[in-house]
């Protein structure tokens, strides 16, 4: 009775780790919070081309700079491109939320939290995904998502492409109509202009902006990964003990 | 009850002693308090209820202190407390952690209370306490999800206040008086957040003071389910019985050092629990023009939230949607008569017939399936095997009084058997 009652919990246990299902086919992407010449790349990367239009405004750059590493001088000539925007500020942008809703029909989503809203694949195949559409309003459409109202800002360093082929018939797995479909964009896509970067490089870059990216939604990562072993060891020794003392007392309970 | 015991003693307990119970009430609740000796696994979890209980109530205080009820910072301010509040991190994950732990403990409290008849006289207040500490955990769950102003904070509340709204003729102006908006708002976010720090943890506590008070008073049932003060020795103190202290409070520290390994790993590695304790379109602000592709409750709630959509039909000329409500409410409300629908004379699983423990199998499976439905988005092959566990639910309460009464029961020892 026990044991099958025990074996109806572990089936729960499955069922907690089933992710609420997408359809999408994402590129793979593995984070590293402690590849830091990767996370100083990405944080460069995304000073210069993403705080154009998208902030970051619940990190501060002081935080950025004290858990990556990096020094305030560098911070402050570098990363800071706002005069009025002072060391301990949050990543704010200059742009108005009014401007740009004018100028993109929404304004451009804040960038803090986007890797925990979405996930570091989505976000890496995504920076990855544009391609030439001519009947979009920006000129480019995306595999990861469909009719963006975004232009395609690493055009510079990518290039840019035509797809050549439907995605979905190279990836024939169920299509999510609202999260779009992603193949392989190498498969589809037809080089037209060569951007700064090589294919390899430009997948490096892509890959540091979208670790930082990863940083930024929850920077207390690092704190949590070093507290860590030490609260569970402490609690294991603990346990020990606790274990010993419940035996020594209960060894005058007979059955 | 105290009485004129430990009065007229010597030292600093004695003048205490003569002007308030301290001594006594120690004894009455721990040191005199006999528990049966035969505890076993599943008596770990009403202590650790207690314990998660006192971790909420003390993270929620710190998060109160740097948290902002309103629909323009509240978002922001759960930010400020995850990055630059001082520990803040870990804090707000204890809480949102501590939440599902909640849970967990109190469905495994609930599951060892019916499978050992612990709801049987004369214990039938204790069970009815504990549900009504049920239902006001999940009013507080409830409210304290709206809190973070995320995107499924903001849909899931819609969804459930619209419940209300499916009422006939005063559903529409119940959940406007419940939002105290025409939609959810700031105004709903301040009062829940009212109700989420001040008038549901006094109920709750004041709901477990009353369960562990009717608890004592009675005396705790056992895995066997005999009553142990039956037999008693020349002082009156039951045979099977050990006290409380030091017995089960050095037993639950072991079992406490092992919830908090558990709890630690996920508050430090997953706190997401794979978007299953913190769902991933909070992370997103609430935005009421934008509605979430699929809206999923957290999972303590799906077993109910399934048995809602499986009634897809309307009898009596009684909309589908206010039925499911009908159902739901039902299945919550069902459990508080559970003590007199159980007519089996022993109270124990391990001798009970096959047809209890049949029925109590098929209860775990039927609800485990309900709440793995809720998460799901709905098909018409899940609806049906949501209907399916629906039917099963209910029937296992419905037939309680027919089988309980007809089944053949194995002898009941006279003592415990360990």
């Amino acid at each position: 009775m026990k044991k099958q009652l025990l074996a109806v919990l572990f089936a729960l246990v499955p069922a907690l780790s089933m992710a609420a299902g997408s359809a999408t086919k994402l590129d793979a992407m593995s984070p590293d919070l402690y590849n830091f010449e990767s996370l100083h790349n990405g944080a460069r990367l995304f000073v210069n081309y993403c705080m154009g239009c998208h902030s970051a405004e619940h990190q501060r750059f002081a935080r950025t700079a004290e858990d990556l590493g990096i020094s305030q001088d560098v911070i402050e000539q570098n990363l800071i491109l706002n005069s009025q925007t002072a060391y301990n500020d949050q990543m704010r942008i200059s742009m108005t939320k009014a401007d740009s809703t004018v100028w993109f029909g929404t304004p451009p989503p804040d960038l803090s939290l986007m890797a925990r809203l979405k996930s570091p694949e989505y976000i890496y195949s995504f920076l990855r995904g544009f391609y030439l559409d001519s009947e979009k309003p920006w000129g480019v459409n995306n595999l990861a998502f469909p009719d963006v109202g975004m232009p395609h800002v690493l055009a510079d360093l990518q290039g840019t492409y035509n797809l050549a082929c439907d995605p979905s018939a190279v990836n024939s797995a169920t299509v999510d109509p609202l999260k779009g479909r992603v193949a392989n964009p190498r498969d589809c896509f037809t080089e037209v202009t060569t951007g700064s970067l090589s294919p390899a490089e430009f997948d490096k870059a892509v890959y540091d902006l979208t670790n930082f990216m990863v940083y930024v939604a929850e920077p207390s990562k690092y704190q949590a990964n070093s507290m860590a072993p030490k609260v569970l060891i402490f609690i294991v020794i603990f346990l020990f003990f606790a274990y010993l003392l419940k035996k020594e007392y209960w060894r005058d309970i007979k059955n | 009850m105290a009485g004129n015991r430990n009065k007229g003693n010597p030292g600093l307990m004695g003048w205490i002693d003569d002007r308030f119970p301290a001594t006594a009430m120690w004894e009455d609740h721990l040191s005199k308090y006999y528990a049966p000796k035969n505890f076993n696994f599943w008596y770990f979890f009403g202590s650790l209820a207690l314990l998660v209980l006192v971790n909420q109530i003390l993270t929620g205080i710190w998060l109160t202190m740097s948290y902002n009820p309103s629909a323009d910072g509240a978002f922001a301010s759960m930010e400020y407390i995850m990055r630059d509040v001082e520990m803040g991190w870990l804090i707000r994950y204890m809480h949102s952690t501590g939440a599902s732990a909640f849970f967990v403990v109190v469905y495994l409290h609930m599951l060892r209370g019916m499978m050992y008849g612990s709801y049987q006289k004369p214990r039938e207040l204790i069970w009815i306490f504990g549900m009504a500490i049920y239902l006001a955990l999940m009013a507080e769950a409830f409210m304290g999800y709206l809190l973070p102003w995320g995107q499924m904070s903001y849909w899931g509340a819609q969804v459930i206040i619209s419940l209300f709204g499916a009422i006939p003729v005063i559903g529409g102006d119940l959940a406007q008086w419940i939002r105290g908006d025409y939609l959810i708002s700031g105004i709903t976010l301040n009062r829940f957040f009212a109700l989420h720090v001040a008038a549901l943890p006094i109920v709750i506590i004041a709901l477990v003071v009353l369960h562990i008070l009717a608890l004592h008073e009675v005396g705790s049932n056992n895995p066997d389910g005999v009553e142990i003060k039956k037999d008693l020795d020349e002082n009156g103190v039951p045979l099977d019985g050990i006290p409380f202290h030091p017995y089960y409070t050095v037993k639950d520290i072991v079992g406490v050092a092992v919830f908090l390994f558990v709890f630690a790993l996920i508050v430090f590695y997953f706190p997401e629990m794979g978007g299953y304790f913190i769902e991933a379109p909070n992370f997103e602000p609430a935005n009421p023009l934008k509605t979430p592709d699929h809206i999923a409750p957290v999972w303590y709630f799906t077993p109910f939230y399934a048995i809602l959509r499986a009634i897809t039909f309307s009898v009596f000329g009684l909309e589908a949607k206010f039925l499911g409500v009908i159902f739901m409410g039902a299945a919550i409300a069902i459990l508080f008569v559970l003590p007199w629908l159980d007519r089996s004379p022993v109270r124990s699983i391990r001798y009970k017939g096959w047809m209890s423990k049949t029925a109590l199998v098929l209860f775990c499976v039927s609800f485990v399936v309900l709440g793995i439905l809720g998460v799901l988005p709905s098909t018409p092959g899940r609806t049906s095997l949501a209907q399916l566990c629906t039917a099963i639910y209910f029937l296992v309460f419905l037939l309680m009084p027919f089988y309980t009464r007809i089944e053949k029961c194995k002898p009941v020892p006279e003592r415990i058997t360990g």
